[in-house]
């Protein structure tokens, strides 16, 4: 394992390691247009695992807070992102680029603005009266996850609901015999952006600083003279919107959505964070690349085990590192 | 006035009472050592001055203005900064971010950052480093630094020379008799040479109780009352 930790320093450490997967994956496929649409379809994946999963790991950063009702806003995230998207569906019909592309809008931000307003009350009201205790947050998280997959079901019904989607995201692209879906590339783009943006903020910000500092020392932030449990909930409305952001982006990816897609996104969620290393953003992103890409080379070499292909990418990089990939210092 | 006044203080950490019954009166300038055996609360006591364990009961007075019950944020926003043992820098972050985090405004007095690049020569050597990558003796320099960043009334200083080389020491205590000129410094210290160099004022805590309070030139003089409290030879 050390020999494995050097070798990999010497070439750029664990950052190449989805590169390397890709590799590896490249000669087991064998067929390059494949392989490309394989790739995309995980990266795309990934960076989509990444917006939901992203919060969860700052808001364990930053306050030790293990919340089990993060995919709840997934939930929400990806439900008023299509009853909005449903509520224009006139502009998506249009066949104006401008107008479904504004109806997609309305729609992201919907779902971010619910994130941000539901991210508020859940710290406010079921997160703060449990700091420092982890077994009640676990199960009063578990709960609410539980008692969100209820409200969405009273609201929106059991039967599952079909997401519209923009016509101008709708189809392929064909090059040669590589065939590139437009949706996958759109959730790509949003997801660099999305990353970008955090990268920007968390690095270049005095906000951004006391984020940092705070994951890895709050106490001692708090004796420079900073409020973190008032930083905390800014970070927590803010990791709450990306989760809805990445919930409204995996409806739309889906097609077909029911109330129990918070809870199935919960796994994978904690899957991703951990082998990132938690309250690491660098970490969180390679973790979800990871899952994204091992999960659907698996998924075309081996079907049978794609869903086991995460637990077993987890259980090995914890063995390798159990602190995961790129861990915040403590 | 006294810059800063503890009354009866006592603090239960989980079940276990660490601190029975801690009376101080700091006062303005210099240095004020507390001095004392392992695990006799000295620590505690700093951590409960910043707000991090709670005291109950007892009172805490800085400047007339009581600050037992603000949050640690509060307490520092009215001018205490803290040095803990552990030196609490942020290792992911570089020295200057570590430096600008402790500003008020996030932008540097060019004075103040010239005096301590004239204390410490190894901040602006390593300005843009990491702070995880430099040794004890620069990360408790950094530590330091950090709490003399903005103008305080009073810096609360933990063990500063546990562990560090003899040359690093004796640099730390130039630092802290030039800082001592504007600023109080309460510094918690097992090491006596290092402490009576640098003392005004001194108190020995032992088992949760001040046992002892005075000058330190007074202390230095008395080789009986230091055997029986500290157990050192001066």
């Amino acid at each position: 394992m050390d020999q494995l930790s050097q070798t990999l320093g010497r070439f750029g450490g664990v950052n190449l390691l989805p590169v390397a997967v890709a590799l590896i994956a490249f000669v087991l496929i064998g067929a390059p247009s494949s392989w490309v649409t394989l790739t995309v379809a995980g990266l795309a994946m990934g960076m989509m695992i990444f917006l939901m999963a992203s919060g969860l790991s700052l808001v364990f950063g930053l306050m030790d807070v293990l919340n089990f009702g993060h995919s709840a806003f997934v939930s929400f995230g990806a439900f008023v992102a299509a009853s909005t998207l449903a509520y224009f569906g006139g502009w998506l019909g249009s066949g104006s680029v401008a107008l479904a592309s504004l109806a997609l809008i309305f729609a992201i931000a919907a779902a971010v603005m619910f994130g941000m307003i539901g991210g508020w009350f859940f710290e406010t009201v079921i997160i703060k009266p449990v700091y420092k205790d982890h077994l009640r947050q676990i199960l009063i998280t578990m709960g609410a996850l539980i008692v969100a997959e209820q409200i969405i079901l009273a609201i929106w019904g059991g039967t599952p609901m079909t997401v519209p989607r923009p016509a101008f995201l709708e189809g392929s692209w064909i090059i040669g015999d590589v065939s590139i879906e437009i949706y996958r590339v759109f959730a790509l783009v949003l997801g660099v952006a999305v990353y970008a943006l955090l990268y920007l903020v968390l690095n270049r910000t005095r906000i951004g600083l006391l984020i940092r500092a705070g994951v890895e020392n709050r106490e001692m932030v708090e004796a420079l003279g900073f409020r973190i449990d008032r930083l905390f909930i800014g970070v927590f409305m803010g990791g709450s919107a990306l989760a809805a952001m990445g919930g409204a982006t995996w409806a739309g990816y889906q097609t077909l959505i029911d109330p129990t897609l918070g809870a199935e996104m919960m796994i994978i969620v904690f899957i991703v964070v951990i082998i990132g290393g938690l309250g690491s953003i660098e970490g969180t992103l390679l973790g979800a690349l990871m899952v994204g890409l091992v999960s659907n080379y698996i998924g075309f070499l081996a079907p049978k085990m794609a869903l086991a292909s995460n637990m077993i990418l987890m259980v090995a990089i914890l063995l390798w590192r159990p602190a995961g990939l790129k861990p915040a210092i403590k | 006035m006294s810059l800063l006044s503890i009354t009866r203080m006592q603090t239960n950490i989980g079940q276990y009472a660490v601190l029975h019954d801690v009376t101080l009166e700091v006062p303005e300038g210099g240095v004020f050592v507390l001095l004392g055996r392992n695990g006799a609360g000295k620590t505690t006591t700093l951590r409960s001055i910043m707000g991090m364990w709670r005291p109950s009961p007892g009172s805490v007075i800085l400047r007339g203005q009581d600050i037992t019950a603000l949050h640690t944020a509060d307490i520092a926003q009215l001018g205490i900064a803290f040095v803990p043992e552990d030196m609490g820098i942020f290792g992911s972050l570089t020295v200057e971010e570590n430096l600008i985090l402790a500003t008020k405004s996030g932008q540097f007095d060019q004075t103040r950052l010239q005096r301590i690049y004239t204390l410490f020569p190894a901040i602006e050597k390593f300005w843009t480093k990491q702070a995880w990558s430099l040794s004890g003796g620069q990360k408790q320099m950094l530590s330091v630094a950090r709490a003399i960043i903005e103008p305080r009334d009073l810096i609360l200083i933990d063990e500063p020379t546990k562990g560090l080389a003899p040359s690093i020491v004796d640099a730390m205590a130039d630092a802290f008799a030039e800082i001592a000129e504007t600023t109080t410094i309460l510094l918690v210290e097992q090491n006596f040479q290092f402490a009576k160099r640098l003392g005004r004022d001194m108190a020995v805590i032992d088992d949760g109780r001040i046992v002892h309070a005075g000058t330190m030139a007074d202390f230095v003089a008395d080789q009986d009352l230091q055997d029986r409290l500290l157990s050192l030879s001066a």
